[in-house]
């Protein structure tokens, strides 16, 4: 991939917003809300400047509407938002699923629940990778931690929901959004070399007339849908799964975070190997599909896993039914917008090992 | 021996799952009349709602995208923005344009987006099985206003067309009925208007049709139409609201 020559210096939303124009997202539709502003703000000033069109819409349930419209139409399309915005985002994103549209959506996660407050959190995860909406479907969901993934993740979403035809999340974080780190952007995109969608409603010139929905009727022919759903939905299980491995070659604990929180785990790992204990990091990628089978290759060796999350506990349900009772799995996390430092994190380490025995 | 009357070459060879006497019928008729006379049935895109005509794509042959409950204006916002130069309708019921759909549709009056609103009133939630509609009528009967529509217990009727007329984005809104043949040609009229308006880049177009519904008024399909010329209109007098494209003095906010 061709990148700028010269790194940017740039705000976690500004790096999305940048990547997703880089990836030809002409399209975006959003209403405010902290700790993602930046987000739109960057959007109504940028796309103008590529030819693209932002609207701020009343409501966050109106904004996914439009980005459903755009989808149909054949853009490739935003919007971003936090916790609460996502919530009400819900009823679109099922919508996107079973009408099986391509769509970004990013999610600048903050504490919860309710209105909760603007600091960083991870207490999302239920939702995001669940589907969040009524019925059966998933979304795709990438956790970046760092502002080159911010970027990277971002451009890719953009392939993967045309792809796949689905939805795919951004799930980060108040942090990752406001953090600033330098990037090197993919080089702007020739929207009109994006590979064709003939599933589209353009308006029916030299072809018949064709309609999308998501309404059937017939319970035979919904079911049907629905295993055409499940059947794509195991196809990105099997291919599109990531994660990063650090250190986990010899460890005998295996930290398991990801986002804001690997950041933290990670710089806890490095603290605790310089006291000598083996200790690793598994962080994952993809929240959906989740890197089930390399914590499985992982529990071979390793018999303590430590998850640590920025929320009462999410993932480390995804931890233990991947685990299967084959290891034991602790958790630490720090709800409601608390960001622990690394020490804190390593200090745990120190304490499971030593009250675990772990040699 | 000349054919004087045929199927719309844009209705699919589909029968209406509608009940006897309902107005959608006459109404799909007219929309695909009209997009067929002014030769737009190319860039013509249209946006069903839920309700009872949530089946339209079965009977446009246009494309279509299927709105959720209440979210047309808005997914007509997405796909306008997107193809500015298209016809793009949304085809929508009193429940999920005048209820659920208020926002929506308020702002995108309001953003001047560039669509037309189809608006179909006839009082009562029909798909549900005869709930009270925003629009219901005071003293009306409905499943859930037992007795008839009081304003002090369940609110008043809402009179969304006279709203929207008052946003600086709306070009043309007209209310009209399709319970007789005069009706029926104004409705066409209005419909082709909002169309050429729309096309034109002016600002927001919307019909409102009063539209009987023998089966929730419990009544005959004439009874029903007469019941919409005498009572409903009542509430929702026939004519033109607005209309940004008339001499100076009908011109309401600008």
């Amino acid at each position: 991939m061709k990148r700028d020559e010269k790194p940017s210096l740039m705000r976690g939303s500004h790096i999305v917003a940048e990547a997703a124009v880089r990836a030809g997202c002409r399209y975006y539709f959003g209403y405010p809300i902290t700790p993602q502003n930046e987000l739109p703000e960057y959007m109504s000033r940028r796309l103008p400047e590529v030819g693209g069109t932002f609207v701020q819409a009343e409501s966050e349930i109106a904004s996914i509407n439009m980005v459903i419209g755009a989808s149909m139409a054949g853009a490739r399309v935003m919007t971003s938002s936090s916790s609460p915005g996502i919530s009400l985002k819900q009823e679109g994103i099922s919508y996107l699923g079973g009408l099986e549209l391509p769509a970004v959506i990013v999610n600048m996660m903050r504490g919860g629940p309710g209105l909760g407050n603007i600091a960083p959190s991870q207490s999302d995860y239920f939702q995001a990778t669940r589907g969040g909406g009524h019925g059966d479907y998933r979304t795709i969901v990438l956790a970046p931690a760092s502002g080159q993934e911010l970027c990277d993740l971002t451009y890719r979403a953009f392939d993967l929901a045309d792809h796949y035809r689905n939805p795919v999340l951004i799930l980060a974080d108040g942090m990752m959004g406001q953090m600033m780190e330098p990037v090197r952007f993919p080089v702007l995109r020739d929207v009109q070399k994006l590979p064709k969608k003939p599933w589209t409603i353009t308006g029916a010139k030299g072809r018949k007339s064709h309609f999308i929905r998501s309404l059937i009727l017939d319970p035979g022919q919904m079911e049907e849908h629905n295993w055409k759903l499940i059947r794509k939905y195991e196809q990105i299980t099997d291919q599109e799964v990531q994660y990063e491995t650090f250190k986990t070659e010899d460890a005998k604990l295996v930290i398991v975070a990801f986002g804001t929180a690997a950041r933290i785990a990670k710089a806890a790992v490095k603290r605790a190997r310089a006291e000598g204990l083996p200790v690793g990091l598994l962080r994952p990628i993809t929240l959906w599909p989740y890197p089930k089978k390399a914590l499985r290759e992982l529990s071979k060796h390793a018999k303590h896993f430590f998850v640590f999350e920025l929320n009462a506990g999410q993932m480390v349900e995804d931890v233990q039914l991947a685990l299967k009772g084959d290891a034991d799995v602790f958790f630490y996390g720090r709800p409601g917008g608390v960001v622990p430092n690394p020490a804190e994190i390593a200090r745990i380490i120190s304490r499971q090992f030593f009250q675990k025995e772990i040699v | 021996m000349k054919k004087v009357f045929s199927r719309p070459k844009l209705l699919k060879p589909n029968p209406f799952h509608y009940c006897p006497g309902c107005g959608h019928s006459l109404l799909h008729r007219v929309v695909a009349e009209v997009i067929e006379e002014m030769e737009a049935d190319e860039i013509a895109i249209g946006i069903p709602p839920a309700g009872c005509a949530v089946l339209a794509y079965n009977y446009f042959d246009v494309d279509m995208g299927e709105a959720a409950h209440g979210r047309g204006a808005a997914l007509a916002t997405g796909v306008k923005r997107v193809l500015p130069d298209h016809l793009v309708f949304t085809y929508q019921g009193d429940g999920d344009i005048a209820a659920i759909g208020t926002a929506e549709t308020v702002h995108a009056a309001n953003r001047g987006e560039k669509i037309t609103c189809i608006f179909v009133n006839n009082a009562v939630y029909g798909m549900t099985g005869g709930q009270m509609a925003p629009t219901t009528i005071l003293g009306q009967p409905t499943t859930t206003s037992p007795g008839g529509r009081t304003g002090n217990r369940d609110g008043f009727p809402l009179n969304l067309s006279e709203m929207l007329a008052v946003t600086r984005g709306s070009a043309y809104i007209e209310r009209t009925s399709v319970t007789t043949p005069a009706g029926i040609r104004a409705t066409k009229k209005a419909v082709r208007k909002a169309f050429e308006i729309q096309l034109q880049g002016l600002g927001f177009t919307l019909v409102e049709v009063l539209s009987p519904c023998p089966t929730n008024l419990k009544m005959s399909p004439a009874d029903a139409c007469k019941w919409v010329d005498t009572e409903m209109v009542n509430f929702f007098p026939l004519g033109v609201i607005k209309d940004i494209t008339a001499p100076q003095e009908n011109h309401d906010a600008h």
